[in-house]
């Protein structure tokens, strides 16, 4: 689904991600990994161009997606963002009605179908419909925080993406939300490609199925550059890596 | 036998902190104690001649039966066509500061400064400019309605440009990457998101913005506006009169009468607004929200 | 990426070439965008009017009347059939009146700063600064009738000075009925500038043993200089462009006079009585207005620049 090469990325001059070579592949869950500030909330924002958003940034390398470029000169980064959705590290839902976070993307998406059905059938996939169903016109700021990130990930979905990326999707939860996140990401993986950040391993451990391990490397300015260390099958990242570096992260000896 | 070093400083030191304190405390209290006195004194002059026919009567020669009438409608009508003018144009060139300008171009600081300074600019400046440019000069309008709104339009254009960026300012960014991760352009992210949010405080900017043209008076005195008028406005094209063109009218005759007329002219003018900022408060805590 | 996986995602729909293309053109994007900006540099367009009115009749002015004229004779009669042009009376005039307007809130607006920021606690904080700002909403044209009505007659009766005691028409009542009204955009400034002063450097002055004295006037005072002088220029700005108190309460005769009981007559005041007078458009008289308008915008516009540099420097450093 992507082809990663030679990926590169700077905030002016200082490069915040270094030579990023990688494949993720379609309906799967792909775990992005390690230690903070090396670059992997970085890197996924790469993938759908969200990092466009910040002025002075710039990408070197190439990333392909279904074969295209998705750096084009003809690619329209909100296209790409329509196919390829995000939730976010906190819980963002609209100032709004439940009904309205989830009718938003199709709304401005220009989606025909019938708004209540859509809003339905999101909100169902995302697990949170039986426990919102009577209240879809309460402001989203009166769910609690779980419930706030699966409204998130119905917003996302009701958009109907090809990939959904999360950027430490529940480091802003308690334990039982984020049991029930993980849950509904395996489900979910059956439709969509899931990229997801997350500082937890076990998080890693339990549901993807293929992790990518990313670190520091300092320069000789104290600079830290984010460097992508092995990507693997998940078991073999956790049960056998091939670099001393990602054995010493996961058996806690880093740093 | 205790040892002195952990005794209280010497009683010398402890007069003088006290004293500031007090200095600093009457401070404040002077300006409190003016606002005080002054209400109190325009209330008690001017309450003679509160009553009906202060809203019922057009202006006269005779102080017994002058009222306010043509410049209570003059202000509803100038303020209310600046606030339309004002608003929208204001909020425009807030949004484009916001979300669109890149601050490190020498246009958009240009900008900014430029407002600033704009903010700054003494009101009777703003008189000269509708003087020469709007109501006589290329325009050449008259001393009319449109004229004596735009006018206050340029003159609180910079308020309410400053306040909206705040209100724009304080709408979270993870408000705008929510709704740019579900493919929504930049204007659907502001049109549909971050101007809803930014609202409340909008509003309250505008009503302050607007209850300061509602006070001004130099300007429009300038356009040529000391006039005496016996008629409601009823066009953009029509001659007005405004509260404070009436009161200062009224304080520069030299009967007492008219004093207590102005007096009581000045008590409606505050009680407008009073209650344009107790409404702009009331918006701000019902509807601001504490991200 | 192979093909099985492509057919997985019948949403997708296009072929893979214009799979990542806007499904229409956004024309609808640049064109509220460049409204916007339109209305950003409408700003642009009020000063380049402003300046623009006031240079061409100033011009003009100056072709008719010499500079040297303007700026060094004593008496200013523009008006009259024996028209004299000396704008030093009314710079007397303004500069009287500021002076005693800044007497009243350089001090007091500071004290009342010192002590929102330092010594009150919040939630009295959050009662008296409201009510402070209640000042600067009040209109000019109510300070200017209760200088004239209220404070002038009070001075009058309780004048103990040497001199003699004010007359109807003065410009200390002016002046002091102003002082109050920026009073609150001295206090309000000011106060900005020393809450942004860091926590820290006050903790380090009371771990030196410190009172809160001491601490307020040595070391935050000092820190947040070039906010506060930032906060008097925009004062000076102000008084000097104040009208409708000194067109009231200060009277409208030019008089080259430092005394302050004296009635007078300022830049501004002048410019509003010459607009009563209704000139005819292209007359001398008509001219005066924007050659004296002049004159006052240079001024404030310098001072307001002066004061906004002081600012952004302050913000430099702390922000």
């Amino acid at each position: 689904m992507f082809r990663i090469t030679a990926l590169d990325f700077y905030y002016g001059d200082f490069r915040a991600v270094r030579d990023v070579n990688v494949d993720i592949s379609g309906n799967e869950i792909s775990a992005v990994i390690g230690p903070s500030g090396c670059g992997k909330s970085t890197f996924i924002r790469c993938l759908n161009r969200m990092n466009d958003l910040i002025p002075g940034t710039r990408v070197g390398g190439r990333i392909e997606y279904h074969g295209q470029d998705l750096y084009g000169s003809n690619v329209d980064p909100i296209e790409v963002r329509r196919r390829i959705g995000m939730v976010f590290q906190k819980p963002n839902p609209f100032p709004k009605s439940i009904y309205d976070n989830v009718a938003f993307g199709p709304k401005v998406n220009g989606i025909k179908q019938n708004m209540d059905d859509l809003v339905e059938e999101s909100l169902q996939r995302a697990a949170l419909w039986d426990e919102v169903k009577d209240k879809l016109k309460q402001s989203a700021f009166s769910l609690s925080g779980g419930q706030q990130q699966r409204l998130c990930i119905a917003r996302c979905i009701a958009v109907r993406p090809d990939v959904i990326l999360m950027d430490e999707p529940c480091s802003a939860l308690d334990p039982l939300a984020t049991n029930r996140i993980e849950e509904l990401m395996i489900e979910l993986k059956r439709e969509f490609t899931i990229v997801i950040v997350t500082h937890n391993m076990q998080q890693a451990a339990r549901v993807s199925d293929r992790t990518a391990f990313f670190t520091t490397e300092v320069n000789d300015q104290a600079q830290r550059t984010g460097i992508l260390v092995e990507v693997d099958r998940t078991e073999k990242i956790f049960t056998a890596p091939s670099d001393q570096r990602t054995e010493d992260y996961i058996t806690g000896r880093f740093g | 036998m205790t040892s002195p070093v952990l005794e209280r400083r010497s009683g010398a030191d402890r007069i003088k902190g006290r004293a500031f304190h007090l200095f600093l405390l009457s401070c404040l209290g002077l300006g409190l104690v003016c606002l005080v006195v002054l209400l109190v004194q325009v209330v008690t002059k001017g309450l003679p001649r509160l009553n009906i026919d202060l809203f019922r009567e057009f202006p006269s020669s005779s102080p017994r039966r002058a009222g306010a009438r043509s410049a209570i409608f003059g202000t509803i009508w100038v303020v209310g066509i600046c606030g339309l003018l004002v608003v929208p144009v204001g909020v425009a060139a807030a949004l484009y500061l916001e979300e669109y300008a890149d601050t490190t171009r020498w246009y958009n600081r240009l900008i900014e400064v430029n407002i600033q300074n704009l903010a700054a600019v003494p009101s009777i400046v703003y008189g000269i400019l509708g003087l020469g440019f709007l109501s006589r000069g290329p325009l050449n309008l008259g001393f009319v309605v449109l004229a004596g709104s735009l006018t206050l339009a340029l003159l609180v254009l910079p308020i309410v440009i400053i306040t909206s960026r705040e209100a724009i300012r304080a709408v979270p960014n993870s408000i705008r990457l929510g709704a740019y991760a579900l493919g929504a352009t930049q204007w659907q992210t502001i049109r549909r998101q971050v101007l809803p949010s930014a609202v409340p405080g909008i509003a309250t900017g505008s009503i302050l913005a607007l209850s300061r043209a509602i006070g001004e008076a130099a300007p429009l005195i300038l356009l040529g506006g000391l006039t005496f008028l016996t008629f409601n406005p009823t066009g953009l094209d029509s001659p007005f009169t405004v509260l404070p063109i009436q009161i200062f009218n009224w304080i520069s005759r030299p009967q007492e009468e008219f004093r207590v007329l102005a007096a009581a002219a000045i008590v409606v003018l505050l009680a407008i607004l009073i209650s344009m900022n107790a409404f702009a408060i009331f918006v701000r805590n019902r509807y601001e929200r504490r991200w | 990426m192979t093909a099985p996986e492509l057919a997985a995602s019948p949403d997708l729909g296009l072929g893979s070439q214009s799979l990542l293309q806007a499904s229409r053109p956004r024309y609808s994007e640049q064109v509220i965008k460049s409204v916007l900006a339109l209305c950003g540099f409408l700003s642009i367009g009020t000063t380049v009017a402003i300046i623009g009115s006031l240079a061409v009749p100033t011009v003009e002015f100056f072709s008719e009347v010499s500079v040297v004229e303007f700026f060094t004779t004593r008496e200013w009669a523009p008006l009259f059939a024996d028209a004299k042009f000396g704008v030093l009376p009314l710079v007397t005039g303004t500069l009287v009146t500021t002076l005693v307007a800044l007497a009243v809130c350089i001090p007091f607006g500071l004290g009342a700063a010192i002590y929102l920021s330092e010594y009150a606690q919040r939630r009295r904080r959050a009662i008296l600064k409201p009510l402070l700002e209640i000042l600067a909403g009040i209109p000019t044209v109510v300070y200017g009738f209760f200088a004239l009505t209220f404070v002038t007659p009070l001075l009058r009766d309780v004048w103990f000075l040497p001199g003699e005691a004010p007359t109807v028409f003065n410009a200390l009542s002016a002046g002091l009925v102003m002082g109050v009204m920026i009073l609150p955009t001295v206090a309000s400034l000011s106060e900005d500038a020393m809450t942004a002063v860091p926590q820290s450097l006050r903790q380090g002055a009371y771990g030196l043993g410190s009172n809160k004295m001491q601490v307020s006037t040595r070391v935050v005072l000092p820190a947040a200089l070039s906010g506060i002088v930032a906060a008097f220029v925009l004062a000076i700005s102000r008084a000097m462009g104040e009208t409708m108190i000194v067109l009231i309460a200060a009277g409208g005769t030019p008089n080259l006079s430092l005394n302050p009981a004296e009635g007078m007559q300022t830049l501004t005041a002048f410019i509003a009585a010459a607009g009563i007078g209704d000139q005819p458009t292209g007359s001398t008289g008509y001219k005066t207005i924007f050659a004296v308008g002049s004159t006052l915008f240079a001024v404030t516009f310098v001072l307001n620049f002066l004061s906004i540099r002081l600012v952004r420097r302050f913000r430099e450093v702390y922000e």
